[in-house]
Order: structure tokens, then C-alpha cells, then sequence
């Protein structure tokens, strides 16, 4: 039972992880209805930035991962200026290709500029225990996450339907045509969106490579994006609080399933993810909290 | 002379290599409700579209004596022209309350509530749904919500892409007879694209015949509503 219980904190904190690089996807599927696959790399490329300011500029580590989550917002908005504006947002193919090229360009280039060594990342959160139970620990850590991405998603809930520029990205990723018709410029509404996904990110890769037990390297957010995209399409890709379940989900899975399942070896964890995903959609096309299209005509 | 809202000289426009206008001049004056009619291809769609600025086009499109042809979509929404799109033009997954309230992005003032209770009592139906979703509306109540929507904006010169399109006969009737009633309480300036001839005339001031990209009949609606060609052609008698 305590370790059952050991387990399900562990998924807690992992999931927690995914399900913050999964909203991240989610501003963006709403942006342009389609999956970032670079937006993992983006991260890491953030928590880079964040790792310089604070080991190597000596700033405190919640304002160089405020900066570091500022400068990639810039990075985003000018990604979707140059690379994803001048394409047709209809035609997905061109876009998805220049997301999987983004991600080698941002792998190669965190890789010229810091190497590929694993660095130790500061801590952003106190360590210690919360919570004891037995075996079972539930780290401030893990609490701290947990009220990170919860904090995000209410924030985000918060400038999508209560601000102006809110409104617009809304109506722009509801109906484009339309959308324009009424006067709001489209353009730089989802670079608005672009932006504030790469924040996001860059905050979730800061948070998940925070924890001790892990270390900043080129690849570290390559198998996080998977788990994310995921966690993103079992909550339904366009829903904010589904992406959290999603994510909570996922990481719930992958670590009592490792722990239970005897015959599936930790390394096979990424493949269980997928096959939650596959029952799900299955048997709900639109994911658990998506906007099924609704049309009457 | 008479006040010119829209004038419109030798409008040539289309899709990539295929023109479908070929130098259009028409124009609208302050106030008045116009007509287009024209068959299925004729470019009646392709007309409203170049005005908006949603295609390449040429010639001169004059608002209120200033070219607006060239100008940005979203400059030309500022600038007053609200455009009713053909079939639904909605946000699907917004609420009513929400489509009005981008209906009125363009608008900085404070009396975008005021402008909403109004709508709501043109059309109460959109009040009773004004949180619902608009993609769940009725195809007449979502026309209703487009069309409230391009009014929240408060427009000189509202565009109205075949409002009738796939409506059942009495909805459109209504429809058109609301269109009438805006026009005369808020004078709005309507320029209508319509196949159903004679509804449209009948709330029209005047109107045009378009065919193949040339407009070939031109008039007042009540002598065209008497023209035998068009009786033959649009009217079906």
C-alpha cells in the first residue's frame, strides 16, 4: 500500500511536468491545429537560457526563470512570424515539417553553444518532505509543481476569456474568415499564442529538470514531449484543464504500470502512454475534454 | 448630386489566374439598401470579397471618397464596412454573447453593452441563447447572430452575402424584413447579394444584374421588379 502510494506521488510530480509542456501545446493547437513538436526542444532551449542567468550572471533563479521565460516568448513570436506566418494555415504539412526542423535546430544549437553534458540545474523549490507516509514521501517538490501548473492553467483560463487579446485568439482559432472579417488581426493574435506557449514551456522544462534527481541536457525534453502530446491529446488538444487530466493521467500510468505490470520493462513506459492514448481515442475521438465539433446544418 | 457612400469603378478581381469580375461600376449612396443579383457563378460572392479586401483586385473602390481597394482587411473593418459572410458566419465554438463582443473588437467605446441589449431585442431568441454555444444555434438564428454580429461593429456599410442560403422560406422572410427595419432605424447603408430576386427587391432601393462578371441590367428595384427580363430570368414568371 505504501508504495502503491509511493507510486502514485511519483506519477503526481511526472505528470504534473507533462501536463504544464501540454498546455503549452494546447495554446499552440489553438493557435494553428497543430501539435509544436518542437516545443519540447524549445523548452530545453529556455531552461538553457535560465541556467546561464543564474549560474553564470549570478541572478537570483525565480527572476532568471522569469527572464528566461520573456526571452522565449520573444523566440516564439518571432519563430511564428518567420517560419509560420508566411505559410498557408490550412495546409499542415509545410508547418509540421518546419516544427520537426525547429527540433533538430533547437537539439543542435543547445548542443553547440552548452554541449551535451548533463548540467545540475539549481533548485527552484524547497526540498524536503511534505508528507510522510511510510515509504511514501510526497516531496514539496511535488507539491510545488502541482500548484505551478494549477497557477498556470488559471492564469491562462483567466487572459483567454476575460481579456481582449483573449477574445481574439479565441475567435481567431474558432473561425479564421470570420474572425478577420470583424477586424481582428490575425497575425499577430497567434503570435500572441505562440508566445505565451513558449513561456510556458520554458517554465515546465526549468520545473521538471529542477527536480533533483534529474539534470539539464540537449535531449532531457525529448521524451517529456512525448508524454506531453499525449497527456495534450487525451484531454482533447484544445482544453486547457484537459491537458492537466491528461497529464496527470499519463504520468499516473506510466508509474504504476512500471511498478505492476511485470512484463512491461521501465524502458517500454513511453509505449503504455501511447496505448492509454489509443484506448481513449478510440472510444472518445475528440479526447476526454475536447470540443467536439458541433455544426448544425 | 446624391451623398456616395460606395463607389466602385472598373472592378477587375479573382482567384489566382481565373478572373471573375471584369470591370464592375456600381455604386451605394448613404442610407440606401442595393441589391446584386446573379446566378450561381456570376460573382456576386467574388464582388463582396474584393470590397473586404479578401482578394487581389484592381480598378477603384472608394469609401466615403477615400480608396479603401489595397487596404488591409482589418483597416477596412475599421473603417467601417462589416461583411456578413456566406452561409454561417459564426464562431462555432464561442457563445452568442462572446460573437457579438467580437463583432464589436473594433470599437473602443463604452456603450458596446448597450449596443448588445439591442441586438438581444431584435432578436430575443440570441438572448435566450446568449450562452450557448453559436455552432448549436438553428442555421436562422445563427444568420440572425452573424448578422448582429456584423452590426455590433457599427458599420457605415454593412455587406450581406446571400442571407437567404439554405433558409427555410418563412426564416428569411423575417430575416429580410428585420434587414428592412435596421436600415430604416439605424440607417445602415445595406449592400445585399441575393439569387432570391424578388425578396431582395423588395427591401431594395435599387439594384444590379450581374452576369458572368459584368453587371448588365441596372435600375430602381421597383422597375426592375417590372423588368420582363428579370421577371423571366430571376423571378420565375
Amino acid at each position: 500500500m505504501e508504495l502503491f502510494v509511493a507510486r502514485l506521488f511519483d506519477g503526481l510530480a511526472n505528470g504534473s511536468t507533462y501536463a504544464l509542456i501540454a498546455l503549452a501545446l494546447v495554446m499552440i493547437y489553438k493557435a494553428t491545429t497543430l501539435i509544436n513538436f518542437a516545443q519540447g526542444e524549445m523548452a530545453m532551449f529556455g531552461a538553457f537560457i535560465v541556467l546561464v542567468l543564474a549560474t553564470e550572471q549570478g541572478v537570483p533563479m525565480w527572476i532568471a526563470v522569469l527572464i528566461g521565460m520573456i526571452i522565449s516568448a520573444l523566440i516564439g513570436a518571432g519563430i511564428e512570424r518567420t517560419l509560420i506566418r508566411p505559410f498557408d494555415p490550412a495546409d499542415h504539412l509545410p508547418l509540421v515539417i518546419i516544427t520537426l526542423g525547429l527540433f533538430l535546430v533547437f537539439g543542435s544549437l543547445a548542443g553547440i553553444i552548452w554541449r551535451f553534458d548533463p548540467r545540475q540545474f539549481p533548485e527552484l523549490f524547497p526540498s524536503g518532505s511534505a508528507l510522510s507516509f511510510g515509504v511514501a514521501t510526497l516531496t514539496w517538490y511535488t507539491v510545488c509543481v502541482v500548484a505551478t501548473v494549477l497557477a498556470v492553467a488559471g492564469l491562462l483560463t483567466v487572459l483567454l476569456n476575460t481579456t481582449k487579446i483573449g477574445l481574439a485568439f479565441r475567435a481567431v482559432s474558432s473561425n479564421l474568415e470570420s474572425s478577420e472579417l470583424s477586424g481582428i488581426r490575425v497575425g499577430p493574435t497567434l503570435q500572441f499564442g505562440w508566445a505565451i506557449a513558449a513561456a510556458v514551456g520554458t517554465l515546465a522544462a526549468s520545473i521538471y529538470v529542477a527536480d533533483p534527481i534529474r539534470q539539464l541536457e540537449p535531449t532531457v525534453m525529448a521524451r517529456v514531449l512525448i508524454f506531453s502530446a499525449a497527456a495534450a491529446a487525451l484531454g482533447g488538444l484544445d482544453s486547457l484543464w484537459g491537458a492537466i487530466i491528461g497529464g496527470i493521467a499519463i504520468g499516473m500510468v506510466q508509474s504504476i504500470v512500471v511498478q505492476y505490470v511485470p512484463f512491461i520493462p521501465n524502458e517500454m513506459s513511453l509505449a503504455t502512454a501511447v496505448l492509454v492514448l489509443v484506448l481513449v481515442l478510440v472510444f472518445k475521438p475528440s479526447g476526454l475534454f475536447g470540443t467536439p465539433a458541433v455544426e448544425r446544418v | 448630386m446624391s451623398d456616395k457612400l460606395l463607389e466602385v469603378k472598373d472592378l477587375r478581381g479573382g482567384y489566382g489566374p481565373i478572373q471573375v469580375l471584369h470591370g464592375l461600376d456600381f455604386h451605394v449612396d448613404k442610407g440606401e439598401v442595393v441589391v446584386i443579383l446573379g446566378a450561381n457563378g456570376a460573382g456576386k460572392t467574388t464582388t463582396l470579397r474584393a470590397l473586404s479586401g479578401m482578394i487581389e483586385t484592381s480598378g477603384s473602390i472608394e469609401l466615403e471618397g477615400e480608396q479603401i481597394l489595397g487596404a488591409k482587411k482589418a483597416d477596412i473593418v475599421r473603417k467601417g464596412v462589416a461583411h456578413v459572410p456566406q452561409g454561417r458566419g459564426t464562431l462555432p465554438e464561442l457563445s452568442v454573447e462572446d460573437n457579438l463582443l467580437v463583432g464589436a473588437y473594433v470599437r473602443k467605446d463604452k456603450e458596446v453593452q448597450a449596443d448588445m441589449e439591442k441586438w438581444f431585442e431584435v432578436y430575443p431568441v440570441l438572448h435566450e441563447r446568449r450562452h450557448q454555444r453559436a455552432g448549436s444555434l438553428s442555421g436562422g438564428e445563427q444568420q440572425m447572430l452573424a448578422v448582429s454580429r456584423a452590426l455590433m461593429s457599427r458599420p457605415e456599410l454593412l455587406l450581406l452575402d446571400e442571407p437567404s442560403l439554405g433558409l427555410a422560406p418563412i426564416i428569411v422572410a423575417d430575416l429580410f424584413d428585420r434587414f428592412s427595419h435596421i436600415n430604416k432605424d439605424t440607417g445602415t447603408t445595406m449592400l445585399v447579394v441575393e439569387q432570391n430576386a424578388q425578396l431582395a427587391l423588395s427591401i431594395a432601393d435599387r439594384g444590379y444584374v450581374l452576369e458572368s462578371g459584368q453587371i448588365t441590367v441596372q435600375g430602381e428595384a421597383s422597375s426592375l421588379m417590372h423588368d420582363d427580363a428579370i421577371r423571366k430570368a430571376y423571378l420565375g414568371v
